[in-house]
């Protein structure tokens, strides 16, 4: 503030002072503005949740909400047992087809395509990550449910609930891994193939683990978006709350379970979805410290954000 | 600024955004010259065509018909959230209480996919299906498959009304089985029967097209005339339902509605007119 040019008129050069003042003060206030209404906006969304809930968990009992195996609203039951099953599958059988598929895709587009083959396919995989749900699920209901029908059952299954989740999770898994991997510095890349080692020996033994968090970070928010994922599943699952017992039975998420019933449900029924709420992000946090505590166990700690 | 000063500062501006927050949630909307419905999708199609009729009389109306429903009609128009909910069954103690309009009346048709060997079923039968008891179609006449049972989410009017005309007598009451599939809305119903020769569910009678196939109910075809004349046994009412007596352009539509050129509507989409 002192160091003001001496050829300057001293006028011009407190004006000058006092609107840079200004305008330092008031951009400070908009940031903090924006990130305190981010914060409270969040808060609310979970103080409002957890009330809105707790009727259900003290009318149901949590224990016989947790591990209820009926869910009839109609006949005042309200047992999510089924519903957290069916999440659980679903979501894993698609992550289970979708990590090592994403992961081997990101290095082929990382290391192995030659550039022209990058340039057209890395475009369209930042293509697929945009495209809404309900338009996987129309895919999925209109294609897909009818070929898993000529396997077996009605089609309305676990299967094609798999299917439409790994092709959603998929291109976000490939394009995160993919910049994670681009992200090593190249100088552990001519390292290793300087100490001798093959292409796949550098690919498997040394990028790998190096981009591990990024990795990390790209099924987590893979997970997640499964997890969460309402519109789609309703259309394919066949939202019977029934404990799957094949590939080719119905089944229904919990948050699809939330969409098909909210508009219509009042009274305990309205809070018993709330308290499914409640559950789904549990679940969510679960999973993310368990993806946190393997990174630190992997021993690079970084922002996984 | 002393970081004293400073905390105040942010104290103040947290203040103030959540004082804004609660402001804005508030805020409450309006609109007149429009009359809003939502509820039955049953009532959906009619009364879409009953409102591009009526913006015909009345040009300077706006009426918006949506779906969901037969429970969101009733919760909506409790709320006040809509002027007018649809509800597809009768109303039972357990509703809130609203003042009811009887718009028509409608059948309740079992569909199978068009090229289904099947043509007719017992009551009994359609029960047991349903119910889960009977679970191939060889067991009533068909080829030797597994039932595909496909239902409605349980807020559905024409579900409840299915449940108490077909599942519920005898006693005790038979619940749907807990393994069929549930879909949001009639449409849905349709198009998963469509494309599904060993599928089986229930739709409104103001669905049916050469798509899907309804089968007789003993013995009884499933067509507009015997439902109206009682010898169809799944039949139930269609209501309009307000908060309170309706007034204004909502009491106009309505009225519009009831009027013989709107009962020539209902007959014209395949349900039953009232007078």
């Amino acid at each position: 503030m002192a160091f003001a040019p001496p050829f300057l008129p001293v006028t011009s050069v407190v004006k000058d002072m006092k609107s840079r003042y200004l305008i330092d003060r008031s951009s400070k206030a908009v940031v903090l503005v924006c990130a305190t209404a981010c914060f409270v906006i969040l808060l609310a969304i979970v103080v409002f949740t957890l009330r809105e809930a707790l009727p259900a968990f003290r009318q149901v009992g949590l224990l016989d909400f947790l591990f209820g195996k009926e869910w009839s609203p109609g006949n005042k039951e309200f047992g999510i047992l089924p519903i957290i099953v069916g999440s659980v599958v679903v979501t894993a059988g698609a992550l289970i087809i979708a990590v090592p598929l994403g992961i081997a895709c990101a290095i082929l587009l990382a290391e192995v395509a030659p550039s022209r083959v990058r340039q057209f396919l890395r475009p369209t995989v930042e293509l697929l990550v945009g495209i809404p749900s309900v338009v996987y699920g129309l895919v999925g209901m209109v294609l897909i449910v009818p070929l898993i029908r000529q396997i077996g059952g009605s089609g309305y299954s676990v299967a094609a609930g798999v299917i439409v989740l790994t092709g959603m999770v998929l291109p976000t898994i490939i394009s995160i891994s993919e910049d994670s991997i681009r992200a090593v510095p190249k100088s552990y890349k001519e390292g290793a193939l300087a100490l001798g080692a093959t292409q796949w020996q550098t690919i498997w033994r040394v990028l790998l683990p190096a981009a591990r968090s990024g990795i990390m970070a790209s099924i987590i928010l893979a997970m997640g978006r499964a997890i969460g994922e309402a519109m789609a599943m309703i259309m394919v699952l066949g939202n019977a709350a029934v404990i799957p017992t094949s590939l080719l039975g119905p089944a229904r998420t919990l948050a699809g379970s939330i969409a098909v019933e909210v508009n219509y449900a009042s009274g305990v029924h309205q809070s018993a979805l709330f308290a499914t709420a409640v559950v789904l992000f549990l679940m969510v946090i679960i999973v993310n410290s368990m993806a946190l505590v393997v990174l630190r166990r992997g021993g690079r700690v970084q922002n996984v954000g | 600024m002393s970081i004293k000063a400073s905390r105040s500062w942010v104290f103040l501006v947290m203040v103030g955004v959540l004082a804004l927050a609660l402001a804005l949630a508030a805020c409450g909307s309006g609109g007149s010259g429009t009359v809003t419905e939502a509820g039955s999708t049953t009532v959906q199609p009619l009364a879409e065509k009953l409102a591009a009729a009526f913006k015909q009389k009345q040009p300077d109306a706006r009426v918006i018909i949506q779906g969901g429903g037969t429970s969101v009609g009733i919760k909506s128009v409790k709320d006040g959230t809509v002027d007018i909910g649809a509800a597809s069954r009768e109303l039972t103690p357990d509703d809130p209480p609203l003042a009811k309009h009887l718009l028509a009346r409608d059948g309740i048709a079992i569909v199978t996919g068009p090229n289904n060997s099947v043509t007719g079923l017992t009551k009994a039968q359609v029960r047991d299906i349903f119910g889960g008891i009977i679970t191939n179609w060889k067991d009533v006449g068909g080829p030797n498959h597994e039932i595909h049972v496909i239902v409605r989410e349980e807020g559905s009017g024409t579900r409840t009304a299915f449940e108490d005309m077909v599942m519920a007598k005898p006693e005790p009451a038979m619940k749907i089985m807990n393994t069929a599939i549930q879909l949001p809305s009639n449409g849905a119903i349709k198009t998963a029967v469509a494309s599904d020769t060993n599928a089986i569910g229930f739709i409104s009678f103001g669905y049916l097209d050469t798509s899907i196939k309804a089968l007789a109910i003993d013995g009884v075809a499933a067509t507009e005339p015997n439902a109206k004349n009682g010898t169809y046994p799944i039949v139930r009412p269609l209501y309009f339902l307000t908060k309170e007596q309706p007034t204004g352009l909502v009491k106009d539509f309505i009225d519009f509605c009831l009027s013989p050129d709107g009962q020539a509507i209902v007959t014209q989409e395949g349900y039953i007119s009232v007078i």
